[in-house]
Formats: structure tokens, sequence, C-alpha cells
């Protein structure tokens, strides 16, 4: 049987032999970026020395997760990973579903088409352009948000770009802004494959609109729903360093400091190298646990799962 | 009796229906709002701008804030940049998806499961920031166009929706039929596979100029000299850190005097020049998205 599997593969290995220099390109880039980087790891474990390089360096075991796990940012960075990420997904996702479940109902294709068209525009917006407009949007002084201040007559208004307590809503709800429209999408097209004839049975058996939402519409949507769900989860510990960076300013410090921001001073801007190794394994492998435990405990309490 | 109740409920839909149109009518005009606002603004007069007189149109329209961003020539050298970057990145980030997407496409390729555990292991786990960039560093990118264009270029997300078009629209026979004519794997590729494919390769190259376009992050770690900047490292100069230098400006003091009064203004003017051109494709994104977002949402 191996023989024969052996003698097979040869045989296809030699008769498709350009299929294999296609695909070696590619590869070759995907060991070069994401599995070379793998080898880095070890700085994790070790006292990086740029004299003797990654190979040379001494081993120090533990030391460098141990700082971490003793170092006064310790807790506050994970707080406010955590924080920001379930904040987003708590209100992210169920913004998507709703705008999709309500985008549904509207019969007038031209209203549905300027709101769509519209909602899904921010989403092209870069990053630098989004915190650039809420720099000037919400600055005190000159933008909307001085200006309906002032209006109202109010003699010291918030500077919400600075205070550390509205930084996780702000993140939050321009995100919501930005992204809500696009997220909208793939529910919708989930919705679409809906067979009318559920919906007709449904008002013949005289349900109203909210009740063909929770009995017909959810359902349908729920295996996409559990998919997304799956795939945040995932990155609950790695929240997007761009934004975050963008918007962190001195004096929202305290709330806006993240485990991926943390890592790139440490690093890159510090030159502790081995440090910030070992902070950024850390977030890989509890990244990494978390996707696995909630595609499990998917594939266990309903019939969809990423993998 | 019955149709009472049927009545009854008709009332409560049509309320329902009457929520639904007002809370979307307020979702459009906040979403909008913003937008509206930040041209408006670039076409009113700086002291409109500076004293809030701008609330929804322009206030004194002037191009004084256009202006602004003509003479700036780091904008420019960035708007070159980018340019480069997202045609040159595109290109080979779609080549290369196309490359990998293929081979594991054929259900018979010898190897096809290990390049598929292979690329999902590359998603979701990764040896952070410092060991990518050791990476790059030493194969000496740092700070040339290939750490722009090369490190990202292949993304596991975009193969499996490239994976998932070919399953599912290339027939198999079509691939027998030029075995057995002789066709070579590459030529098939080539004069056959690729130009059935046309709408999934816009989708990836319009996923891939998007991103290469919007972002600042590789530019941030790998280059250090400015005249390699792309457009968004030198917005987020003018934008975010708040700082515009006229020194590589030649300025009477006059006209310096007139550049800071207009600094205020050139912010908006340049948020409404970088995106243009993803204006300009937006037409196309929303055909290409849509598709690209449906084929992408089925298991890979």
């Amino acid at each position: 049987m191996t023989v024969r599997m052996t003698a097979y593969w040869k045989k296809y290995i030699l008769r498709h032999w350009q299929l294999y220099l296609i695909v070696a390109v590619p590869v070759a880039f995907l060991i070069t970026f994401n599995y070379v980087p793998l080898v880095g790891i070890q700085l994790a474990f070790k006292e990086f020395n740029p004299i003797q390089g990654i190979w040379g360096s001494p081993w120090v075991g533990g030391k460098q997760f141990a700082m971490f796990f003793e170092s006064p940012f310790f807790w506050p960075v994970i707080k406010n990973t955590l924080l920001l990420s379930v904040y987003s997904l708590l209100v992210g996702t169920p913004a998507a579903i709703l705008l999709a479940l309500a985008l549904n109902e509207v019969k007038s294709q031209r209203f549905k088409k300027v709101v769509q068209m519209f909602t899904y525009a921010p989403y092209f917006i870069s990053t630098v352009v989004l915190v650039g407009m809420l720099n000037i949007i919400l600055s005190p002084t000159i933008g909307i948000y001085g200006q309906l201040t002032e209006l109202l007559g109010i003699a010291d208004p918030m500077d919400i770009l600075g205070d550390p307590k509205a930084f996780s809503s702000l993140y939050v709800w321009s995100a919501v802004w930005q992204e809500t429209g696009y997220g909208a999408i793939i529910y919708l097209a989930a919705l679409s494959g809906v067979n009318p004839e559920l919906y007709e049975a449904a008002k013949i058996d005289g349900a109203s609109r909210v009740q063909k939402m929770v009995h017909i519409d959810l359902p349908t949507i729920r295996p996409t729903i559990i998919i997304l769900l799956i795939m945040s989860i995932g990155g609950l510990l790695s929240v997007g360093f761009e934004k975050v960076f963008l918007l962190q300013n001195m004096l929202n410090l305290s709330t806006s400091e993240v485990i991926s921001t943390y890592v790139y001073k440490i690093g890159l801007v510090h030159m502790n190298y081995s440090f910030a190794v070992a902070v950024g394994l850390f977030n890989s492998i509890i990244g990494f646990i978390l996707i696995f435990s909630a595609n499990l405990l998917a594939r266990r309490f309903s019939e969809s799962s990423l993998f | 009796m019955r149709s009472h109740t049927l009545i009854k409920e008709s009332m409560g839909d049509r309320i329902m229906m009457a929520v639904i149109y007002t809370v979307l009518t307020v979702v459009l005009i906040a979403v909008a709002y913003p937008l509206i606002y930040i041209v408006s603004s670039s076409f009113s007069s700086s002291s409109a701008v500076m004293s809030g007189r701008v609330w929804l149109f322009p206030v004194e329209p002037t191009l004084y804030g256009y202006e602004a961003v003509f003479q700036y020539p780091q904008i420019w050298s960035g708007y070159l940049n980018s340019i480069l970057y997202t045609g040159l990145g595109s290109v080979i980030s779609v080549t290369l998806t196309v490359m990998m997407a293929y081979p594991i496409s054929n259900t018979t390729f010898v190897g096809r499961r290990i390049l598929v555990w292979a690329l999902l292991f590359a998603m979701l786990f990764s040896g952070g920031l410092i060991p990518f960039y050791l990476v790059v560093r030493s194969l000496h990118m740092l700070d040339t166009i290939w750490a722009m264009v090369l490190p990202g270029a292949l993304s596991v997300f975009s193969v499996i929706v490239a994976k998932t078009f070919f399953q599912t629209t290339i027939p198999g026979d079509l691939y027998e039929a030029a075995q057995l004519d002789g066709c070579s794997d590459g030529r098939f590729l080539v004069s056959v596979v690729v130009p059935l494919s046309k709408p999934v390769l816009a989708v990836l190259f319009l996923w891939s100029a998007v991103g290469q376009w919007n972002s600042y992050f590789n530019a941030l770690i790998f280059l250090n000299g400015e005249e390699k900047y792309p457009l968004q490292l030198v917005l987020r100069e003018i934008l975010v850190l708040n700082s515009v230098s006229t020194a590589s400006m030649s300025l009477s003091a006059e006209q310096l005097k007139q550049f800071e009064d207009m600094k205020n203004l050139l912010k908006y003017s340049v948020i409404v020049i970088a995106s243009v051109p993803i204006l300009m494709l937006y037409p196309f994104i929303q055909k290409y998205f849509v598709k690209g977002v449906m084929v992408g949402s089925i298991k890979a």
C-alpha cells in the first residue's frame, strides 16, 4: 500500500512539476514572512545581545515573562486590551446585524441603496484620515463639537480626545460609524438566501414583523454570526494597533495603552527586543487558545464552526 | 375575530416599519453628516472655518485650502510614493495569491492538505511584531521599496477566497480535457483559469489596492527617509501630530504668514484629496466587494 502510494506520488509530481514550480514562489513567501519569524520567538527566552545575534544570545528561561507579569504595566495593559475588544464585540456585532435586519425589511429599493451606499463608504477611509477627522471634528476649539458646545453655552467643554474615561467609547463608536455598513453586507447576503415561502407561510400564520425576524431571519444568519464571532474572539487580545496608536496621547495613555502598542514601544522604540517578544508571544498564545476554545464551544453547541 | 387580529397585527407592523424607516434615516444622517461637513469646510474660507460658521454647506466658498495643498511638496511626494507602492504591491499580491490558490484548488494535487494547514496555521499564529521586523531587517529591506510591497503580499484570506472561486467556477472536465489535449499546467493556468477568473481577480486587486493605499504601519516601522514616505504617513504628521513643516517651501515672509492662516484649512482639503482615489474606485468597489465578501463567507 505505502509502496503504491509513493509510486503514485512520484508519478504525480513528475507529471505536474509545473504546479510545484508555481506553488514554490508563494510558499517561499509564506516561509520567509510567516514561518522564519517563528524562529525569532526563542528571543522570548533569551537576553538579546546584538553582537551575538538571535542564536548566540544567552538563554535566560522565563525571566522575560516574570518581568512582564510583575511589571506595573501588566494589569493596565491587559485590562485595556480586553476592555476595548469586548466592548467592540458587544457593540459592533449587534450593530451590523441590526442594520442588516432593518435594511432587509425596507421595500423601497432606492432608499435601501442610498442607505447602503452611505453607510458602506466610511469603510474605505484610511485610519489616519478617520483619526484626523475625529481630531478636527471633536476639537473644543475648532470643528463642529466646539461650535455646538459654544452654541449651547457650555463654558468648559469636555476634551473627548484627551479624557482617559472617554477613550474606549471614542474607539468603539468611531468604529461603529466606520464599519457597520460593511459588516452588514455579509448578513444581508445571508438573508437574501431565505426561502420566500417561509415568509409567505409566516404571514398566513399571522406572524408579526418582529416574530418573522426572530423566527426566520435570525436563525438564517446564525451560522454567519457564529463564524464571525469565533474570528473576533481569536482577535480579542490583538486589538488593532493602527487606530489605538493614532488616537493615543499623553492625556489618555492610562486607558489607551494596549498590548500591541506596548510591544511596539518596548521593542522598536526602546529596542528591548527580548522583553517585547515575550509580551508578543504571550499575546499570540492567549489568542490561539481563545480561538480554539471558541471554535470548540461553537462545534459543541451549534452545527457551525470555523474549522 | 380572525380579521380583527389581522388588523391589529398589521397596525403593529406598520408602527414597526415606521420605526425602521426613522432609525435608518437617523443612521443615514449620522454617517453622512461628518463627511459632508469635512467636504464643505474644505471649500470654505479659512476665517469661516476658524470662527465656526460652517454647519452644512460651504461658507464663503474658495479654493484656498486646495492651493495650500498644492504648495506643500511632501503631499505630492507622498502621493507618488503611494501610487507606486499601491500599484506594484497589488500586482505582486494578486500574482502570489493566484499562484498559491490555483494548485491547492485542485483536489488531486499531492501536498494540498499540508499547504492548506500551513496557511491556516500562519493565519492563526504569528511570531509577533519584533521577529517579523528582524526578518525584514536581516533581508536588508529596511528603508527600501521592498519593505513596502513584499512582507504583507501573501494574504491567507485572499488565498482562501481565490481557492473557493477556482473550485466552484472552473469545471473539472475542462481541466481533464486540456490534459488530454496535452496542455501543460502552467499554460492551463495562464490561458484558461486566469481569463475565466476576472471577477475574483478584480476583487483581490481592489482589496489589495485599498489596503495598500490606506496602510501606514509598515511604512512607520520600516522607512526612515521622509522622501520615501507614503501619503498616509505624511497625513499622520499633518492630521495627528499636527506638524506642518514649511521648511522645504520657498516662501516669502508674507506668503508664510498666509500659509500659517491656511494650516487648519489645509487639514480639511488634505482629507478630501487623500480620499479621492478610493472614491474614484468606489463604483467598482461596491460592485466587486459585495461579491468578494460573499465568496469569502463560504466556508473554507
